[in-house]
């Protein structure tokens, strides 16, 4: 069982967060915050699974080669948290998985995408876990999805954020 | 706050938070938007309700606190328009926890939403429900999810699957409800439902063992099929990830098929086919197949397959190992590991493999993989394998040069045949890596060197050549150490050469070159330079000529800032200035360790002790206290030369550690100097072996060192004088272990300093267990003569004490006569407390006033 999913920014800022296991706030940030000087001090040879806790950390660095210019070579740290006894594996499938839809809704998604259009990203990360599992295998059925929801948004009396 | 004015979009928020430059600026745009916030929910504002969560949200993943926006979730998830629902739940999902009492409150929205027509909005309320909800919630809407698991969508059927996993995971009793659904699902063809089918099939059966029995009876071969299919289906575009259909399929119906099959050989009877197919057929290049791989293996070795489909298994573990990728060898080990109980031959034949992988980058490669060679070593490969692993450790790094080396030494430890292998290993890995070689593993080695009289020769010539070159190694140059003084004049002689050995002659003044080396090396410790100051005094002994030369060394430490050493210095000295006479027999060849008890010993405390162990060696490296003081267990009659309990860890703690720690003289002063005489017993032979606990004052007088039994044997109990004369007749020194009986009273010396000893002795009446009678001996041992000598003595309250007058104030110099007093003592918590006692002696000498004071803690037990 997936514990919890955390996307951070090579200088630890979080940017999503979702939790599929009972953490309280305060809990929440203490884990990120171990998490964090765990997963961002690792070099880069060494595998990508972390014991933490009796838990399973997978965590996987994006490198976005976007242009934009306060954010050169900007690297997500996409970081899952399993059980000692499940497929690490997979998880590292999963993140791939779920970047890849990200990548065909933003095209070629980048830090910022994620920044300001995190309820975007909330929604596909909804389509894509539940309970902390695996929902949809299929990439074209979860955009499919998305792009139905978006649909329904715009039908009814436009609300911009 | 003007209510007309419409609050800055969330983009323009963003904005600028993110060009603040500091934590304060930062700090002030959120409490300026956060009371924006506040007073639209406070004036309900309807409009920009959506937006203002949306910010909420975002300020919440700042890490600030958001808790006043939780109710406009609510509020949002009840409005009509799926927009406003759509950032209700996700508000509610963030910023909610299953914990919170709010979320109680949208169970009725909730209940509305499942029924809702529009199948999106049905889909979000399973989504939050699934994420999020409580057992309460679970229970109440439960037979809505029920009913959606049937519904046509296939959307709403995943979703409701999904979130029926999360409302048993709740409320376990509800899972023979979704027995049937949830075999239902397995036959649709839609692979998300699928997917969600399997996952849900898989936890019903982790939770209630009658699902299970349902589901294997029903479900296997509908499994099978699935993975057949898409096993063998072509490519497919939807599903396709590195050349396989839909890897996650794969792999959860392997799982499912693991907990099905797992202790049921029928059902994995039907299993093997399809698994060796999936085993062998799947591609594995990328980490989509690799995962499918090592998902199938994993089921292979959990259910009740043959064992050529383990051997398959464990060969495609092989494979991973040798992969580039370092996830995939992370796996492998971990797999192996458990493997290796089960099928351990098939492992052992990747051996090599396993072998290459210690010398991995990866530090928790190394590791595991050091581990599960530990595991592969039996007694026809551990010749190699050391070979192998001391190679390495020549070139290993530092941090892993200690695991290494533990487990170096644990095998050769367990696996050796023969002590000349053994030894030349263990030497072998004190030349490399003698620093990080534990205590208790050096003590063995030199315990089994003492045992193996034909090698002692070899030993100590193996360990003269080893010390020219690698002499920075501490337990190196202390086993070294050891060995030449012990056994010097074999190497001197070329007594007993091997075979193999090749010709060697060295001179006695080699050897103390040695010891010599050895004291001056700075970067000896403590430890290092005693023990060397002892093997100078041995050698002093066997090599005579040499005796003036090593009596100036070791005058050299007379003045060394070390109390241990000072005094070691000082007691040497004055053996080989004054006592020729005993020095021989004093120095003669230790006794031979008895093995058997050793052995026992070591396994009874290794085992219970293993953390009591590291604080014991902690405790011993800290303070390298002595035992001192009383013995907890009563001795048993086959009492062996080294059992010395440690002194304040219960006599279990007396490990392997202590005992031959202190035999091999490296057990320093304890810190507590008042008035505590050493202890009595066993110490004895200890302390005759130079290793005793030594005497409290700082500048001994040796000039009484024979007459008052001080000295190098530091004060040893008047009863017990006898024992020490005899072995210093010398009589043969095997352990007579039935011999020695440790007196139930013995006598203690109560107080010593240089100018007054006092000793008491015991009695007891046989019928009230709680009085004791001391007789208290006082001892001048000035060379003046003491007047109005007057003894007080304090008790601890649990304690009465009763003092007869003394037979005299008049104490007379140089021990010429004594003083008696008698005293009774009550101990009202006999045999849960010892004695206790504080002493207070006043006398004149030359008409000044001295005031002497002491505590006697080294009442014997049982009084």
């Amino acid at each position: 069982q997936i514990h919890f999913v955390i996307l951070i920014s090579r200088q630890g800022k979080v940017r999503l967060t979702k939790w599929y296991s009972p953490y309280q706030q305060k809990e929440r940030s203490t884990v990120i915050r171990e998490l964090s000087g765990l997963i961002l001090t690792r070099g880069p040879k060494l595998c990508n699974f972390v014991e933490w806790k009796g838990f399973k950390v997978v965590y996987r660095r994006h490198d976005s080669i976007i242009l934009v210019i306060l954010n050169l070579y900007a690297s997500l740290y996409f970081c899952i948290c399993i059980d000692p006894d499940d497929n690490e594996l997979e998880i590292l499938e999963i993140i791939h998985h779920f970047v890849e839809i990200l990548d065909r809704y933003f095209g070629s998604v980048c830090e910022l995408d994620l920044i300001f259009n995190f309820h975007k990203a909330y929604y596909i990360l909804d389509e894509i876990l539940i309970a902390g599992e695996l929902q949809e295998s299929s990439k074209k059925t979860v955009a499919r999805l998305i792009a139905a929801q978006v649909n329904v948004t715009e039908r009814c009396v436009s609300l911009a954020f | 706050m003007n209510p007309f004015s419409s609050p800055t979009r969330l983009r323009d928020m963003i904005r600028a938070i993110r060009a603040c430059k500091t934590a304060a600026e930062e700090r002030a745009v959120v409490r300026k938007e956060c009371a924006a916030i506040r007073s639209a929910i406070s004036e309900n504002d309807q409009f920009f309700r959506h937006r203002n969560l949306a910010k909420l949200m975002f300020i919440h993943m700042l890490g600030y606190p958001t808790h006043f926006g939780q109710l406009e979730c609510l509020k949002l998830i009840a409005a009509v328009d799926f927009p406003e629902k759509r950032i209700g739940y996700l508000g509610l999902m963030l910023l909610l926890d299953e914990r919170q009492e709010v979320l109680m409150l949208v169970t009725n929205s909730l209940k509305q939403d499942l029924n809702h027509s529009n199948q999106y909005i049905v889909g979000l309320a399973l989504c939050a429900l699934g994420n999020i909800c409580s057992a309460e919630m679970a229970m109440d809407l439960a037979p809505e999810v029920e009913r959606l698991l049937l519904s046509r969508d296939q959307n709403i059927k995943k979703k409701a699957a999904l979130c029926s996993i999360r409302i048993i995971r709740k409320v376990s009793d509800l899972a023979e409800n979704l027995m049937s659904p949830a075999a239902l699902l397995l036959k649709e063809k839609h692979h998300g439902v699928l997917i969600a089918g399997v996952q849900l099939c898989t936890d019903l059966c982790k939770v209630s063992a009658s699902v299970l029995e349902y589901l294997r009876k029903t479900c296997i071969e509908r499994l099978i099929r699935i993975l057949k299919d898409i096993s063998n289906s072509s490519y497919s575009l939807e599903y396709d990830i590195a050349g396989i259909v839909d890897p996650f399929l794969h792999i959860r119906v392997l799982k499912l098929m693991r907990i099905l099959g797992q202790g049921d050989a029928d059902s994995s009877d039907y299993m093997i086919d399809i698994l060796a197919q999936v085993a062998s057929k799947t591609e594995s290049k990328k980490n989509a197949g690799n995962a499918v791989l090592y998902e199938c293996v994993e089921t292979i070795m959990g259910i009740e397959s043959t064992s050529g489909l383990r051997v398959l298994a464990i060969n495609i573990l092989g494979r991973f190992l040798s992969n580039h990728d370092n996830n995939i060898r992370y796996v492998a080990l971990n797999m192996l590991m458990k493997a290796v109980t089960i099928e351990s031959q098939a492992v052992q034949r990747h051996r090599t493999t396993i072998l290459e992988r210690v010398k991995d980058s990866d530090a928790s490669i190394q590791k595991r993989a050091l581990d599960l060679v530990f595991l592969l070593v039996n007694e026809t490969n551990v010749k190699p394998l050391t070979k192998e692993l001391i190679d390495y450790l020549e070139v290993s790094d530092q941090d892993f040069k200690g695991d290494l080396t533990a487990k170096i030494c644990s095998i050769v430890d367990k696996f050796s045949q023969e002590k000349l292998w053994y030894t030349d290993q263990m030497f072998k890995v004190l030349c490399l890596a003698g620093n990080y070689v534990k205590d208790d593993v050096w003590h063995a080695l030199i315990f089994a060197i003492s045992n193996a009289p034909y090698l002692q020769g070899h030993c100590v010539r193996s360990l003269y050549k080893a010390f020219q070159t690698y002499s920075d190694q501490q337990t190196l140059v202390q086993v070294a150490v050891w060995c030449i003084g012990e056994y010097g004049e074999m190497l001197v002689d070329n007594v007993k050469v091997l075979e193999m050995e090749e010709p060697m002659t060295v001179t006695e003044s080699d050897a103390v070159d040695v010891l010599e080396t050895s004291l001056k090396n700075c970067s000896s410790n403590i430890t290092t330079q005693s023990l060397s100051l002892i093997a100078l005094l041995k050698l002093s002994s066997r090599f005579p000529p040499t005796s003036e030369r090593i009596r100036e060394i070791i005058m050299y430490h007379k003045g060394s800032v070390v109390l241990e050493l000072q005094q070691r210095a000082i007691e040497f000295n004055s053996i080989i200035q004054r006592h020729q006479n005993i020095k021989s027999s004093l120095l003669e060849r230790m006794p031979v360790l008895d093995e058997m008890t050793y052995i026992l010993k070591k396994a009874s405390t290794s085992q219970a002790n293993v953390s009591a162990d590291k604080t014991s060696k902690s405790n011993s490296r800290a303070s390298l206290k002595l035992p001192n003081g009383v013995i907890d267990a009563p001795a048993t009659p086959d009492l062996d030369l080294l059992d010395l309990s440690s002194d304040d860890n219960p006599a279990n703690a007396s490990s392997s550690n202590d005992y031959l720690h202190d035999l091999l003289g490296i057990g320093l002063t304890n810190t507590e100097s008042t008035g505590i005489a050493p202890s009595e017993g066993t110490d004895i032979l200890m302390d005759l072996l130079s290793i005793g606990a030594p005497t409290v004052q700082n500048d001994i007088s040796v000039s009484d060192a024979v007459s008052s039994n001080q000295g190098i044997v530091p004060a040893t109990k008047p009863s017990s004088t006898t024992q020490v004369m005899d072995l210093l007749d010398g009589t043969p020194t095997n352990t007579k272990i039935s011999d020695y009986q440790k007196p139930v009273h013995p006598s203690i010396i109560a107080f010593q300093s240089n100018t007054l000893m006092i000793t008491f002795t015991f009695t007891k009446q046989a019928d009230d267990p709680k009085v004791t009678q001391i007789q208290a001996t006082f001892t001048n041992l000035s060379s003046d003569a003491y007047t109005d000598f007057v003894f007080q003595a304090a008790v601890p309250k649990f304690i009465q004490l009763q003092l007869d007058p003394a037979s005299s104030n008049f104490l007379p110099a140089n021990s010429n006569e004594e003083i008696t007093q008698s005293l009774t003592v009550t101990n009202t918590q006999h045999g849960q407390k010892t004695l206790a006692m504080r002493m207070r002696i006043a006398y004149k000498v030359n008409n000044q006033d001295k005031l002497e004071q002491g505590q006697v803690n080294n009442f014997p037990p049982g009084l």
